[in-house]
């Protein structure tokens, strides 16, 4: 039989090969520290030249994922651990893997660092992870875009709630991206679950699409398809530094949180996974965050005695101590209830809730040239309808929806029961308030 | 000749043991490399939550739920309608090429197979950069007569993109049926006063079915599968980007998103079964080989301009996207304008030096991949059309919905199944790279499997009973008789499973394990995961294309050079 001689010697021509690279593999430098990270290269590539400068012997190996990714990867892989270092943005992914038992504490020595920055613990209290950068949420836009269509300077979240912004506006989904759920997380936070939803809502009125990668959002504002983009500031300022005509915002409500670095449990070379947490943290590697293509936040506040004048320092800046504190434990406890809900009450039901938006533009303009008190009333009415949430605050934190979602050992709700109930709510209440918006159109005309 | 009624087959001889054994050990290939690692993924599907017993209450949800079912019908149609698209882009280039002397057809082949390789991130970019609501075309329209079209809007832009990206399996399925076909079939309706168009449809056309219901199932399953194009274009009302949403999100070990990939793979291997039906009853193959196939006529004047205006006109609009990621790479800024604002080569000087190891790893594991995959393709294909063994077809169905799983998920199940294996010295087998050439290879066994499958249906058996009747043995008969006679379909196979190999990203993330094991398409995600890299991403996206082109191209000659060899001897 041919066809099976050539399979057979495929086979073998596999094992083959596959010996060959045992062997190299084998060989491979004693000083090789691993890390899983969803940073760029041009993050990690000055970065890994200037650690390993400082530490000769020890090869640095970037594994790169995205956050989701990674966290999967270092869970799938757990039983025969290769990975030394976990390093991202967003701290939730930490205590994904804090939780899953996957991290290694430790206590950095460095020294100059303080303990808080704003509001927000720049280590894990107990150890697991550290900060190693800051990083603030803002709004960023195309200048030449935002010229063309006369966009007005968005200044804070609810500017992006106005009409001149309609179909302008671009955001990652929170259940996608760590840093957005941050984002809306300190919505939510700073204005208090009813208000903050409702602002959420009234600015997803205006959204032309939600990515379902953080990095779309930047891309498309950089590209000229989305003029406005809610983001994280690193992703303005290094396209700033790369020359594309865009700029960035910190509104009144945000926070600065920390990217992380963390020693994954039972690390191969636990030394040189330490040595590179030291090396992070060190004046020289809080340096190396200055360099033009990752423009971050450094956590010690004597590095930015190096940056330039326009450079952003949370620790001076009058802006960054308004800003508010940050509850970790609250964020942690409803996570999958603010994601799930922001997915079926928006990201599915965006068309519906665009309608009905534009149509309330139209009222808002009508009414601006002829006031109209009914017209008004049954424009509120529909604003109210759009805003109604089906879970209050007390019920996202609850053990029974949480159970919904993580799968408890009680007989509740089903996940997929519970999302179809939510999208049915705010199908309803979309349909509904588009009757009433339309009302008022027709009577503010 | 078309609807030769099944009994009048020849009958088969029953299996032989050396069938028996070949059947047995694709199965165990399939079953260890694909169902096992998919089955410790998707079982959770038919889990309850929590407690892990088995339910099927997962699946009564997914059908009460409207957003799913809005969802399955959206795929449906726009699966359908890319089809639709696809076939019109595709159909003028084949025929013209292989029906007429048409200078440069290789070129054109080569050409139109392009839009398949569109590089992971940058392929994105580039065209809404191009088609985009703020893309060139858009920008200039708007300049020049005030409004703008939405290519890219919504299920439409869906179709739109599908289209041009999947239109190259029926072109290169089709191309090597018609190239098939033998000339005398033609002859004899030409004598008989068919012409034009007529022979076309009822000549040409039906004897080629094979090839284009090969190509347009794949097209069919691909879309209805794809979640990169939806996602891109931020329609997420379909199935596979529900699937994939739901599957890599932290903290939801939901069983939803398994539900919808059986969901997906049931659906795609219905389709597969539906197509095969489609041709069942009904017998392809023509004695005759050895024509070189359609008679290539001589266009006049007046059917030459058309006929290349056609042709320039399918290239211009399939091509702009990779055309959008050659003005990217040289671009320094392009942002809200039709044309960058100025041109630099400093993006290739940055991949210059580290591509030349992306490059090697992507022909590896790319070239065994493909090499992996017509082996299977054309062991099954021989299995499921010449043998009666029992079960044949599953090893098909099992195969095809390999299409319909996605990366994500398989390279999940491959970290569940293998990384627990070790090797002598402690490092898990998961983490060397034949994993990955592994599961690129599972990925694109479906292309390879349906271009094989086509080939073999084209030929008469008749031919092999020939050579079994002049004394040669069943391998000997498959090794000088089928297999050379298969050769342009396997090109086919190959050359499609191959170049999609090489820019395969999603198993792929999953698997890498070093920077050293990477192949181009994972060294293009690092790069376009910032402002700074996305220069360099597009110029590395350029390279991928360049080096799959220029494969693609080599393989066309090798064809045209054995069509003439053989034409010649005639």
């Amino acid at each position: 039989m041919v066809n099976r001689r050539v399979a057979l010697a495929t086979a073998l021509g596999l094992s083959l090969s596959t010996s060959f690279t045992t062997i190299a593999l084998a060989q491979a430098p004693a000083g090789k520290v691993t890390v899983v990270t969803s940073f760029s290269k041009d993050v990690t590539d000055p970065i890994k030249k200037a650690f390993e400068k400082a530490a000769p012997g020890v090869t640095l190996e970037v594994q790169n994922r995205n956050t989701n990714a990674g966290v999967k990867y270092v869970e799938e892989t757990k039983a025969n651990n290769q990975v030394d270092l976990f390093w991202a943005s967003a701290p939730d992914a930490f205590e994904v893997l804090k939780g899953k038992k996957l991290l290694t504490p430790y206590k950095p020595k460095a020294a100059g660092i303080p303990e808080k920055i704003g509001s927000y613990p720049i280590n894990d209290p107990q150890g697991f992870y550290f900060g190693f950068a800051a990083s603030g949420y803002g709004i960023m836009w195309n200048d030449r875009y935002a010229k063309a269509n006369k966009l007005p300077e968005p200044k804070d979240w609810q500017d992006l709630a106005k009409p001149a912004f309609y179909d302008h506006v671009s955001i990652a989904s929170p259940a996608r991206s760590g840093t957005t759920h941050l984002t809306v997380e300190t919505i939510l936070q700073g204005e208090g679950w009813e208000k903050g939803w409702r602002t959420l809502k009234e600015m997803s009125g205006n959204f032309r699409s939600i990515t379902e990668r953080s990095f779309g959002v930047p891309e498309a504002v950089n590209s000229g398809q989305v003029g406005v983009g809610i983001v994280i500031d690193f992703f303005a300022f290094s396209a700033q530094a790369s020359g594309f005509p865009v700029k960035f915002v910190y509104p009144t409500v945000t926070t600065v949180v920390p990217a992380n670095v963390g020693i994954i449990a039972n690390p191969p070379n636990k030394a040189a996974a330490e040595a590179f947490v030291e090396f992070l943290l060190s004046p020289a590697g809080q340096e190396v965050l200055l360099d033009p293509g990752i423009r971050r936040l450094p956590v010690n506040p004597a590095v930015y005695a190096k940056a330039g004048a326009d450079y952003p320092n949370p620790f001076t800046d009058p802006r960054f101590q308004k800003m508010i504190g940050f509850d970790v434990d609250k964020s942690e406890a409803r996570t999958a209830v603010v994601d799930t809900l922001f997915d079926q009450l928006i990201s599915f039901q965006l068309d519906a809730l665009k309608g009905v938006t534009k149509t309330l533009h139209e009222v808002d303009a009508a009414l601006a040239k002829k006031p109209n008190a009914q017209a008004k009333a049954a424009a509120d009415e529909a604003r109210n309808l759009i805003a109604s949430m089906p879970v209050n605050e007390a019920q996202a934190a609850s053990a029974e929806l949480r159970g919904a979602f993580t799968g408890g050992k009680e007989k509740g709700a089903r996940q997929a029961e519970l999302e179809s109930q939510w999208a049915n709510a705010a199908r309803e209440n979309y349909a509904k308030a588009k009757t009433k918006a339309e009302e008022a159109l027709k009577l503010a005309r | 000749m078309t609807a030769v009624p099944a009994l009048s087959r020849p009958k088969r001889m029953s299996a032989t043991p050396g069938q028996i054994a070949l059947a047995l050990a694709i199965a165990a290939f399939l079953l260890f490399f694909l169902v096992l690692p998919v089955a410790t993924v998707i079982y959770v599907a038919f889990t309850e939550k929590g407690t892990n017993s088995f339910t099927l209450i997962n699946f009564y949800d997914f059908f009460r739920t409207e957003l799913f079912i809005r969802s399955f019908w959206n795929s449906v149609y726009v699966s359908a309608m890319s089809v639709v698209w696809a076939s019109v882009f595709a159909l003028p280039l084949a025929y013209l090429t292989t029906r007429f002397v048409f200078r440069g057809a290789a070129i054109v082949q080569t050409l139109g197979f392009l839009p398949l390789i569109m590089p992971p991130f940058v392929g994105a970019v580039a065209m809404q950069l191009f088609f985009g609501r703020n893309g060139s075309i858009n920008l200039l329209l708007d300049d020049w007569f005030g409004f703008k079209i939405g290519f890219m809007e919504g299920l439409n832009g869906v179709i739109f993109v599908q289209s041009v990206h999947y239109f190259p399996f029926i072109l290169i399925n089709l191309s090597a049926a018609l190239r098939n076909i033998d000339r005398a079939m033609e002859e004899a309706a030409q004598n008989l006063g068919s012409s034009g168009f007529r022979l076309f449809r009822r000549i040409v056309f039906p004897l080629a079915m094979p090839g284009y219901l090969a190509g347009a199932s794949l097209v069919f399953v691909k879309v209805f599968d794809d979640l990169a194009t939806p996602l891109l274009l931020n329609v997420k009302d379909m199935l596979a980007p529900q699937a994939y949403l739901r599957v890599t999100s932290i903290g939801i070990a939901d069983p939803m998103g398994y539900v919808i990939a059986v969901v997906l793979i049931v659906a795609s291997v219905v389709a597969m079964w539906l197509s095969a039906l489609a041709l069942k009853g009904r017998d392809y193959a023509t004695t005759q080989r050895g024509g070189g196939g359609l008679a290539k006529r001589v266009m006049s004047p007046t059917e030459a301009i058309f006929g290349y205006g056609v042709v320039i006109l399918i290239l211009a609009l399939v091509l702009a996207p990779h055309l959008g990621l050659l003005l990217l790479s040289f671009a320094t800024i392009w942002s809200y304008s039709p044309l960058p604002d100025a041109f630099t080569v400093a993006h290739y000087a940055r991949v210059f030096g580290e591509s030349s190891i992306y490059i090697k790893n992507t022909l590896i594991y790319a070239s065994l991949a493909g090499g992996i995959d017509i082996v299977l393709g054309v062991a099954i294909a021989y299995l499921v059309l010449r043998t009666k063994l029992v079960g044949r077809e599953w090893l098909d169905w099992t195969a095809s919905a390999a299409l319909a799983i996605p990366g994500v998920v398989l390279g999940i199940g491959y970290l569940r199944t293998f990384y627990g294996i070790t090797l002598p010295d402690g490092t898990p087998l998961a983490s060397l790279w034949i994993t990955i050439v592994l599961a690129l290879a599972i990925r694109r066994l479906p292309y390879a499997l349906r271009a094989c499958h086509a080939a073999l249906q084209q030929i008469s058996v008749s031919l092999e009973e020939a050579a079994e009747n002049l004394g040669a043995t069943k391998s000997r008969t498959v090794r000088r008789v089928v297999v050379p006679l298969m050769a342009g379909g396997i090109l086919a196979g190959f050359v499609t499973s191959f170049s999609t190999a090489a820019v395969e990203l999603s198993a792929t993330l999953m698997l890498v394990q070093s920077n050293s094991d990477a192949p181009l398409a994972y060294g293009l995600y690092v790069f376009m995961q910032s402002a700074a890299g996305r220069g360099p991403g597009a110029a590395l996206g350029v390279v991928a294309v360049i080096l799959v082109a220029a494969c693609t191209f080599l393989s066309h000659l090798i064809i045209e050079r054995s069509q003439k060899a053989k034409g010649m001897g005639h």
